[in-house]
């Protein structure tokens, strides 16, 4: 019967775990450049660049931020969970992620609705263009992030997820943190600072 | 089972969490506060940097995992920073 430890490579990590990490890795260059980007046309524009909380809705990102954070807390429980042989506990945790997930992404649409309705858009200004790459990239993350959970959660159904084989859920969760990861970094320098 | 082990089945996921939080109004509180505006951005970078580790350490398991995983993470963010220092510099030049 194939384990956890069926995996191991010779450097001694789980080969699965090596190449989700060097994908994040690929993921970090991504959302790296675009903010080193972000930062660069800031600092070039600096006279004209608006106060975030002048034109941005920060109290509803705020509660958008919470949300994003308590489905990190959801996902990890549910690993938990299933590390204990618990799988309704998995199922359970994969679940609230997904609809914190989808919250998440419905209250993005609104905040995208009332901003383009007030005139701030993708090419009103050099802060638009920025803020609707980097939330609108990040974003699609979070809907690609949503998908696989959903696919983690139908296959929690059947025989896949126990005790000693939870990867799939392991690796659906490193990449749902590192979403999260890179909103926490997105909120403060597009909407505090 | 080893002690690595045994420390990771029992990360203080709960205590995580509430340190998010709490450090997500830190963030808001200290965005609104009337100090220099360095003070306050530098502020804001290193709660938010706190945030992040809190999750990559915790939440990611980094904490619990090989010293490979670590240089995979911080060798591209290197290179950005490289990336960014270096055009910054160059503008700053012209």
């Amino acid at each position: 019967m194939e384990t956890e430890s069926t995996h191991i490579g010779s450097i001694g990590v789980d080969t699965r775990k090596l190449g989700m990490w060097v994908f994040l890795a690929s993921e970090i260059m991504f959302f790296s450049g675009l903010i080193g980007s972000y930062i660069v046309l800031r600092f070039a524009n600096l006279e004209v660049w608006p106060v975030p909380s002048t034109v941005l809705n920060i109290p509803l990102t705020a509660v958008n931020t919470f949300i994003l954070i308590c489905s990190s807390a959801a996902l990890v429980l549910g690993l938990s969970s299933i590390q204990r042989g618990y799988k309704e506990g998995l199922q359970v945790g994969l679940l609230l992620t997904i609809l914190l997930g989808t919250l998440f992404l419905s209250i993005q649409v609104k905040e995208y609705r009332e901003l383009i309705h007030d005139g701030f858009t993708i090419s009103s200004s050099i802060f638009g263009s920025c803020f609707f790459t980097l939330t609108g990239f990040h974003g699609a993350h979070v809907f690609a992030g949503v998908v696989w959970l959903i696919v983690v959660f139908a296959l929690s159904f059947g025989p896949r997820f126990s005790r000693d084989q939870y990867c799939g859920v392991e690796m659906a969760g490193l990449y749902w943190h590192f979403v999260d990861l890179v909103w926490i970094i997105l909120f403060t320098i597009l909407y505090l600072i | 089972m080893s002690d690595v082990e045994a420390v990771r089945k029992r990360p203080n996921y709960a205590g995580v969490f509430w340190s998010l939080f709490i450090l997500t109004i830190l963030e808001i509180i200290a965005a609104n506060t009337p100090f220099a505006k360095v003070l306050v951005v530098v502020t804001l970078v290193i709660l938010a940097l706190m945030k992040a580790g809190l999750v990559a350490l915790y939440y990611m398991h980094l904490k619990f995992e090989k010293y490979v995983f670590y240089v995979i993470v911080f060798f591209p963010l290197l290179l950005a920073v490289i990336l960014t220092v270096l055009v910054l510099a160059d503008k700053a030049i012209a």
